[in-house]
């Protein structure tokens, strides 16, 4: 008897103590990614990083001043398609519908937030660069935009639903009409929620390299406009790290370094802003 | 407040009792509308999506029908196209990596949900939700400079003489492969798999841990034994979702796992995924068949997500309603 407690009390501390490494591999996951991107990244993140052009093989030198240029378009494209579809669709869930087409959108967005980023990518090739002709900011853009939609959405109805029925009907009674209160209470009231929605899209859509590859493309030199292909960070990095090239390879370790940089650095933000609470601002 | 009508007494917080016109004239039903078209556009974008897919697809599903599934070759020159390998090559590298990361991924949310004390249990969950914003092509990196070689010199060679008499573990180790596409997965899949479970056990009630305690049980045992069980539906939707999101990963895959459509028994082999083969040659594609296969391997790939999205749905909100509803007992 004694022998089969102590044996349980040992099975039961061990498997426990288990559970604690699992974790503790997970978590380490994340600072090997980071120690690993600064290890090699680290050296060749420099000014000239960020201003030059990629230079041709065998040349020292050279940045991915183009890639970071496009990623910023295509990004702010995708914010400019999905965060007024996002955003305005929530007020219309959270606000203004009833059961079943409230219970169709959400379903559709659920849906669209579920398909596989290479998918998003061959129905952008479809519907904008095929009947273009061309590989072009625009059509990455409307990628990134169509994957931000249905991550804005939901956070944003979440963070609306959230505030309290009281504050309409306080609006509602002093005659404020519906619109004007909501874009005068309901909404000053969540906003620190839909920042960090809009904010946690935008990441989320930031390193996407699959749905670029057959609309933005790619550009080894600056972009000639919105229609034409432009270089990325992701797509940059994918076709440097399998390339033959260790000039190449310290170039692909810096754009990772430069971009998981960032995506991390937008998570952090955006959740301090939800972590300080998203009551009523005071004044 | 699916309608305009007012009758309705109680519809909602602030359904007044205002005509339609009064409504029109403050901008109510103008913003109503407004709205509307956002949230419908979104809707429209779904459906314009899934037609795509389908009518884009119409020249191999008609040429091939189910053939297209079972047969494995892959000709782009004399238009034969079957998509076998890359859903063989899809499927293993993804029960590798559930094979890999449902342990660890469980493991780890047993420890955040039951054992660590509260802060420490939501600082570890932020640095889980940072590795799941980790972008796949930073993956895909660190698979081809640090996995690969790893695999080579390393894991594969320990694995050959350990269980070499198995055909999984045969063949030449290159580094790259189904088992280290499979690997990088798994990496990308575990933060999904403990996010969710974690929740999941966290919704459990109170009282069926201090009810299996009270009778005796070790800590290990009313965890093991009655919250797991409890939150078994919920946990089976994490696997879900990470499945889902195994099977649609495109950069990661397509860089280690060495695009060669072939099936083996092997793990050491290379193979394709659908989600790679798409990527590599959805730009080059030489005829229009070529171009039609490669979506309807896309329609493959929505159809599979969106199945297995919808169960992992339907099992999550179940089990937490069921904590909810036992805890309110």
């Amino acid at each position: 008897m004694n022998t089969r407690l102590r044996w349980r009390k040992f099975v039961s501390n061990f498997m426990l103590t288990m559970t604690g490494v699992c974790a503790l591999v997970s978590v380490s996951v994340l600072f090997f990614i980071l120690g690993y991107l600064v290890y090699h990244g680290g050296t060749s993140v420099s000014w000239n990083f960020f201003t030059k052009l990629p230079v041709p093989v065998g040349e020292i030198g050279g940045g991915m001043a183009n890639a970071i240029l496009g990623s910023a378009k295509l990004l702010l494209l995708a914010t400019l398609i999905g965060v007024p579809i996002g955003f305005l669709g929530a007020v219309y869930l959270a606000e203004f519908s009833g059961g079943t087409t409230a219970f169709v959108v959400r379903y559709a967005a659920d849906l669209l937030n579920g398909v596989p980023s290479i998918v998003i990518g061959i129905f952008a090739y479809a519907i904008v660069v095929l009947p273009f002709k061309h590989f072009s900011t625009l059509s990455g853009g409307f990628a990134l935009g169509l994957m931000m939609i249905p991550i804005t959405l939901r956070s944003t109805e979440e963070f609306l639903r959230s505030v309290p029925n009281a504050l309409r009907e306080a609006a509602m009674a002093l005659g404020a009409s519906r619109w004007k209160t909501i874009a005068t209470v309901i909404v000053p009231a969540a906003y620190r929620g839909i920042l960090t929605a809009v904010l946690l899209a935008f990441a989320r859509v930031a390193g996407e390299t699959a749905p670029l590859l057959f609309t933005a493309f790619g550009n080894q030199f600056w972009s000639q406009g919105w229609n034409q292909p432009t270089a990325s960070l992701p797509t940059m990095i994918y076709a440097y790290a399998l390339s033959p090239y260790d000039d190449w390879h310290r170039q692909a370790w810096a754009g990772g370094l430069v971009l998981l940089g960032l995506i991390l650095i937008i998570n952090i933000v955006a959740r301090a802003i939800l972590s300080r609470g998203i009551a009523v601002p005071r004044s | 407040m699916a309608t305009t009508t007012n009758t309705v007494p109680g519809a909602g917080p602030i359904s007044g009792s205002r005509s339609f016109l009064s409504k029109l004239r403050e901008g109510d039903e103008i913003a109503r509308l407004f709205t509307f078209l956002f949230a419908a556009s979104v809707v429209l974008l779904t459906v314009l999506l899934v037609y795509e897919l389908w009518i884009g697809s119409s020249l191999p599903r008609h040429k091939f029908g189910f053939n297209f599934f079972r047969t494995s070759v892959w000709d782009p020159i004399f238009d034969q196209f079957g998509a076998l390998p890359f859903i063989y090559g899809t499927t293993a590298t993804a029960v590798v990596s559930l094979v890999i990361a449902v342990p660890l991924g469980i493991g780890a949310a047993i420890f955040l949900a039951e054992l660590a004390p509260a802060r420490l249990s939501d600082t570890l969950e932020f640095f889980i939700d940072l590795l799941a914003a980790v972008p796949s092509v930073i993956y895909g990196l660190l698979g081809v400079f640090i996995v690969i070689p790893l695999m080579r010199d390393y894991i594969q060679p320990a694995l050959k003489k350990s269980l070499g008499f198995l055909p999984l573990f045969q063949g030449p180790t290159y580094g790259f492969g189904i088992l280290t596409a499979g690997m990088v997965l798994a990496i990308m899949v575990i933060p999904y798999i403990i996010s969710v479970s974690r929740e999941v056990l966290l919704s459990v009630p109170r009282d069926q841990r201090e009810a299996a305690l009270s009778l005796g049980a070790t800590r290990w045992e009313s965890t093991w034994k009655v919250v797991v069980p409890f939150a078994r539906g919920g946990i089976m939707g994490a696997i879900f979702l990470a499945l889902a999101r195994a099977l649609g990963e495109t950069i990661a895959v397509a860089m280690v796992i060495g695009n060669q459509p072939i099936i083996r028994a092997s793990l050491f082999s290379s193979g394709y995924s659908i989600a790679a083969i798409i990527a590599n040659e959805l730009t080059e594609a030489v005829s229009n068949l070529h171009y039609q296969s490669l979506i309807e391997l896309g329609l493959v790939l929505f159809l599979l997500t969106f199945i297995l999205n919808g169960l992992a749905r339907l099992l999550i909100v179940a089990t937490s309603q069921r904590g909810a509803g036992m805890g309110n007992a």
